[in-house]
């Protein structure tokens, strides 16, 4: 399975990057997470507040992935 | 129903004129207009940048406004976002909320601003004297948006 995850705002500081492509067996937004968090940096994926999307749709991180679904990851939103 | 995701200035008069511009059946528009502060927490604000996601940003912002649109009689809908770089003083966001009478337009701009902080991806960098430092999230605007819940 192949996914591409991006980061945003202090993630995306925090990461170096603002997306990579994953490759792996993931059921589970989760499970990605859970991979990228053991990279430099990512501490910052084990925050309590985190958000995240599948698919530009915010969901929970039990959500389930699919092969070719964009992950996002971010700090609590603080629009408007 | 409008969304309008923008890295240039806006007039909110105008935005608010244009609301019953076209509509005579308009009886009641209610506005939100916020605005970049030149303090927050503590430290002077000499400016600010808004990161947003693109594409995801517009989705939820139009999810936002379907949401209120299918909750209230709702003669036009506007939801107008800055992003990029921003100075004290500019407006940053306006919500226009059109309808025959006016508690529907005060309840769905209430409504599509509580849900836009907690749901809409932008978040806010300040630059302060002491240098740039990203807005933290608040609870009280997860407790605000939890009034809504059905």
């Amino acid at each position: 399975m192949n996914l591409t995850v991006k980061f945003f705002a202090r993630y995306r500081e925090a990461l170096g990057v603002d997306s990579v492509k994953v490759e792996g067996d993931f059921a589970t937004v989760d499970d990605v997470r859970a991979l990228l968090a053991k990279r430099d940096g990512a501490d910052v994926l084990s925050e309590q507040n985190l958000m995240c999307a599948r698919n530009e749709d915010l969901c929970q991180l039990d959500e389930p992935v699919s092969d070719g679904d964009e992950v996002a990851f971010f700090p609590t939103v603080t629009g408007g | 129903m409008a969304i309008r995701v923008q890295s240039t200035a806006f007039d909110p008069g105008a935005e608010v004129n244009a609301m019953h511009a076209a509509n005579v059946g308009v009886g009641a528009v209610v506005s939100f207009v916020g605005y970049v502060r030149d303090f927050n927490d503590g430290l002077d604000v000499a400016g600010m940048f808004l990161e947003h996601y693109p594409g995801m940003t517009e989705k939820a912002l139009g999810k936002i406004a379907i949401e209120a649109e299918e909750r209230w009689p709702l003669l036009k809908l506007e939801v107008l976002h800055r992003i990029g770089a921003l100075e004290p003083g500019e407006p940053i966001v306006f919500v226009g909320a059109a309808s025959a009478h006016r508690q529907a337009a005060f309840d769905a701009c209430a409504f599509v601003m509580d849900y836009l902080k907690t749901r809409a991806p932008f978040w806010k960098k300040e630059n302060t004297r002491e240098g740039a430092r990203w807005v933290e999230g608040r609870d009280s605007d997860h407790a605000a948006a939890d009034r809504w819940k059905q």
